[in-house]
């Protein structure tokens, strides 16, 4: 491959591979070809994410398989969902918050269902939070402050490279003048995992014990007696947990990650409380904080704007003309496993490669429509599917780090694809006049009811 | 076209054009009060009507991180307050946190068509201008969060009191701010960093600077840029007995310049630290009655479901070891801590009690109503849906009468207010909810109905029951707009971001970058927020503009 001449350079741009959300990339871009050529900064995961979004050449709208234009696939798919009488609406956690609000928003007037990524990964974490609370900081704090560093259920060094050189252990901080050396780092886990070299104590539990040990900390931390038989119970000796009593209480700044090896386990949103609550207790001795390590790139954002515009994280369903919460009914695996929805747009999410069989089988039989940058398994079943550009690599807007940030990209090159906000407008434009027109309401008919 | 309106035959309360009660049309054109309109203009009737600019909520917590925060954390808080959509608004969901669209069509419903939130990070700042686009029919803007910023507490160690005023006014700039505000200056440190502790005194120096040093420093160089709203400032000691003192030192800290006390109420409790307070209310409202350049707001408690949130982090945690409800704490780097838990206030409860009734002297000891501003620091207090019912509180001495015969007497014993015959009148409510915190706000626009003022107009019904009355408006007009007719929502109205732009010399961001690079974790040119938040805004001038 020739390199051209027209090449830029965007500083300070964001990678939305994971949830570490790193806006310090130097990218070399090559207008003429229309691709990333070098990305400075990022990790293994990140040179890949901008390796591999190059401009593709499928149709930009396709209806069953058959290239169509923009304009007729949107009144289809608008169609399509103001038809339906349970129609539901996932993923969200790779696009845009500005696409994101206009997908709560066509829901809001279909009176459908929204859900994202969340309900199958830190949802357990969002209902332990709505439990018990959580106390928690922005990264900066850990790089600032943290002398006791804890992973628990996670690795990192695999899912998320740039955590712990660019914010939790070998950064140099305010209060931490000598990075790393001025911190313990302990990881928690099931097995050996890559991340286990990083940490100065490791701590091996079977298999989904996480809760009976997150128990006896709570106990420990207490001063209650917890008997040596919890070694057989949970593979982790008594004096092993006594330690990390010790540290935690006595550190000046402590702070609990947590994955998905916690969250997807045995005992699932009561495992997250169990951590919860375990910090929120470490608080009567020192200063504790516990973060979720999220994954995608805007799942943060996902959850921050379906709340704010719903008061709910994630499941929720506006059939009364309102939002109610309700994982188990509303999530999108049990919609789909029961049969309940009876149309489905899938935005920048891949339920058909990673969904359980059930939901999968009942997602051939209804009308799907989809927004993908690439063609899915998904984009594959669907009735209506769109082709759209990137976020953060074509496209603008607002992402959330897995800390609640809020973070401008900045857009490397142009895609003639348009970007899933421009569709998601256009379609809650059109429905909102099809569900007009079906309750025969003009639009605008406020200013003439004044008189 | 121009929209073109003509209210006939209603009673106005215009205190700032001096109209107290009088009937006068008011003529609208292009979202503006105007002197005449053709008379083809619509014409609504407004016989028998009480015509009032529309609401200014000078201290509420309506959007952002830890709003949201606060939202996820309560779905029982939801669940059984919804508010419906209806052809024109968007739905959503209510409780002492309520979605976006219910925050912006409930403040319409009451007849408020500005709102202020009140504490902001400046890191959060672009949240909370993506949840203001989303909150509707309501003006908005936010006072940014800097009184424990730790960039900007070593430039005062370090005595470089002109880069101090750059970075502030760089700061107000990058986030799209109203003001600044400080909350329990000097207290994060303490917080974060040494185990949980607080500060104490406003003397108490942390690390060699203290809170009045802070409190001094942001006050006199927020009046020397001439913002339109003085620093806006919650005090150390909230909610701690024996606490007016700090108070009247924080007021007597400002000397003869302005500067705005928030939440008043929890700031004049007497007593002993650790044991039950006493009501300081006269001493509090003496000092501000006698020094014209202090504004407050009250803070009121109301009865019921409330929800604690502050960037007052060691108060939440006290509140959190009184109830052992859930809680949240969240530190910002460099810049903030957070406390949200939900809380309960309840009539037989000594403080709470105390803490309402305090509440109820400041408004009926008030000499200047336009310095006494109504609010419940809403939803710490309680929620804003209580401002009618506090209103006629405020306007009916009977039914106040019985209200106090139901709570806690030991805790009135220790009041003034069974003595308190004062009522307060429809222009002093004009006063306490329009007029005067557009006024202390320096919004010129706004809170009035004369001509060249924003055309933000809410109609009621006169009614004998005035929690009633101010509980429904029958319109509500934003921009020249009509929102509501007839109690129903007949339009829609996305509402515009105040802002201000104080001039700053760019070489201080030289000075404040090496310092992102050592201890931010985000890069400093993607901290500034864009213009393209913005939406619709106003840039309201300082007075050196």
């Amino acid at each position: 491959m020739t390199m051209s001449e027209n090449i830029k350079t965007v500083k300070n741009a964001t990678c939305t591979f994971c949830g570490c959300v790193c806006d310090d990339m130097v990218l070399t871009v090559d207008l003429d070809e229309k691709r990333i050529t070098k990305a400075k900064n990022a990790c293994v995961l990140g040179r890949a994410w901008f390796a591999e979004h190059t401009i593709g050449d499928w149709p930009v709208a396709m209806i069953d398989g058959k290239e169509v234009s923009k304009e007729e696939a949107i009144e289809e798919a608008a169609q399509t969902l103001v038809k339906a009488k349970f129609p539901i609406i996932y993923g969200l956690s790779d696009t845009t918050c500005e696409a994101q609000r206009q997908a709560v928003a066509i829901t809001d007037i279909i009176k459908g269902t929204i859900d994202t990524t969340t309900s199958v990964c830190h949802g357990p974490s969002g209902l332990a939070f709505q439990g018990v609370g959580e106390s928690t900081m922005s990264l900066g704090e850990v790089k600032n402050r943290a002398d006791l560093v804890i992973y628990w259920g996670g690795n990192p060094a695999a899912s998320h490279p740039r955590h712990f050189t660019r914010y939790t252990v070998t950064p140099k901080g305010m209060f931490i003048p000598n990075g790393k050396k001025d911190r313990t780092v302990v990881l928690v886990d099931v097995r050996k995992t890559p991340s286990v070299p990083v940490a100065d104590i490791f701590i091996q539990l079977k298999p989904g014990k996480d809760f009976e040990v997150l128990w006896a900390l709570r106990a420990l931390v207490k001063g209650k007696k917890i008997d040596a038989s919890i070694e057989e119970e949970t593979g982790v000796s008594l004096a092993t947990l006594e330690d990390l009593v010790d540290k935690m209480k006595n550190c000046r700044y402590g702070v609990l990650f947590f994955g998905m090896g916690l969250t997807m386990t045995r005992g699932r949103h009561f495992n997250s409380g169990a951590l919860m609550a375990l910090t929120t207790d470490l608080n009567e001795f020192t200063h504790f904080v516990a973060k979720p390590v999220r994954g995608h790139g805007n799942v943060t954002g996902a959850d921050n704007v379906v709340s704010w515009q719903t008061g709910y994280p994630f499941g929720v369903n506006f059939n009364r003309g309102y939002p109610r919460f309700n994982p188990g009914e509303f999530t999108t695996v049990d919609t789909l496993s029961r049969g309940d929805a009876d149309a489905a747009m899938f935005i920048a999410s891949d339920p058909a490669s990673n969904f359980p069989k059930a939901a999968i089988e009942h997602m051939k039989k209804i009308p799907v429509i989809s927004l993908d940058t690439k063609q899915t398994e998904t984009s594959k079943l669907a009735h209506v599917a769109f082709a759209t550009s990137t976020y953060g690599i074509n496209t603008g807007g607002t992402v959330y780090r897995m800390d609640d940030l809020p973070i401008t990209m900045r857009p490397a090159f142009d895609s003639p694809y348009p970007d899933d906000e421009e569709i998601l407008t256009a379609i809650k434009k059109r429905v909102q006049e099809l569900v007009w027109a079906k309750q025969g309401i003009k639009a605008a008919v406020g200013e003439a009811r004044v008189a | 076209m121009a929209v073109t309106l003509r209210i006939v035959n209603g009673k106005l309360y215009d205190p700032i054009n001096n109209i107290d009660g009088k009937i006068q049309d008011i003529c609208i054109e292009d979202g503006r009060i105007v002197e005449s309109v053709p008379d083809d203009a619509t014409r609504i009737d407004a016989q028998g009507m009480v015509i009032m600019p529309g609401g200014v909520d000078i201290h509420c917590h309506i959007a952002g991180p830890k709003v949201n925060a606060a939202r996820k954390l309560q779905p029982e808080d939801h669940r059984r307050d919804p508010h419906p959509g209806t052809p024109f608004t968007r739905s959503g969901t209510g409780g002492t946190v309520p979605s976006t669209f219910a925050t912006g069509y409930r403040y319409a419903t009451l007849g408020y068509t500005t709102a202020m939130e009140a504490a902001v990070t400046p890191i959060g700042a672009r949240h909370t201008l993506e949840e203001f686009h989303d909150t509707p029919v309501i003006d908005k803007g936010f006072y940014v969060l800097l009184g424990n910023n730790i960039f900007l507490q070593n430039l005062l160690r370090e005595g470089r009191k002109e880069e101090f005023r750059q970075a502030v006014a760089w700061w107000v700039n990058s986030t799209k701010a109203y003001t600044v505000k400080l909350v329990n200056p000097g207290g994060d440190e303490p917080w974060k960093g040494k185990k949980n502790s607080n500060v104490s005194d406003i003397d108490e120096k942390i690390d060699d600077l203290s809170p009045r040093q802070i409190i001094e420093a942001f006050i006199t160089t927020v009046n020397d840029m001439g913002f339109p709203h003085p620093p806006h400032i919650h005090c150390n000691n909230l909610g701690h007995s024996g606490n007016y003192k700090t108070t009247l030192e924080t007021m007597r800290t400002a000397g003869d310049q302005r500067a705005h006390l928030a939440h008043i109420q929890f700031h004049s409790y007497g007593g002993e630290l650790g044991k039950n307070p006493d009501s300081k209310a006269a001493e509090i409202i003496e000092y501000v009655n006698t020094h014209p350049n202090i504004t407050c707001d009250v803070g009121q408690v109301m009865f019921g479901k409330a929800t604690i949130m502050t960037a007052d982090a060691p108060l939440a945690y006290v509140l959190r070891g009184l109830t052992d409800n859930k809680w949240v704490n969240v530190d910002t780097e460099c810049e903030s801590g957070c406390g949200i838990l939900p809380f309960n206030y309840q009539e037989h409860i000594y403080m709470h009690s105390l803490q309402w009734a305090i509440g109820l002297e400041l408004f009926l000891m008030s000499e200047d109503p336009w310095r006494v501003i109504l609010s419940t620091d809403h939803p710490n207090g309680g929620s804003f849906m209580h401002y009618p019912k506090l209103i006629k509180l405020l306007m009916d001495r009977g039914f106040r009468k019985e209200e106090i015969s139901r709570v806690n007497q030991k805790a009135i014993a220790k009041t003034a207010l069974p003595d308190l015959d004062r009522e307060y009148t429809l222009n002093e409510i004009a006063i306490i909810t329009r007029a005067g915190p557009a006024k202390a706000l320096g919004l010129k626009h706004k809170g009035h109905l004369g001509p060249g003022a924003d055309a933000d107009i809410t109609i009621y019904d006169e009614m004998d029951d005035k929690e009633m009355m101010f509980n429904a408006p029958r319109y509500v007009i934003k921009s020249g707009k009509a929102i509501i007719a007839d109690h129903e929502f007949v339009g829609d109205h996305i509402g515009k971001l105040l802002h201000i732009t104080p001039e700053y010399d760019a070489k201080i961001e030289e000075i404040v970058q090496p310092f992102f690079e050592n201890y931010y974790s985000i890069e400093f040119d993607n901290y500034a927020v864009a213009d393209s938040y913005l939406h619709d805004h106003e840039i309201v001038p300082t007075t050196n503009q």
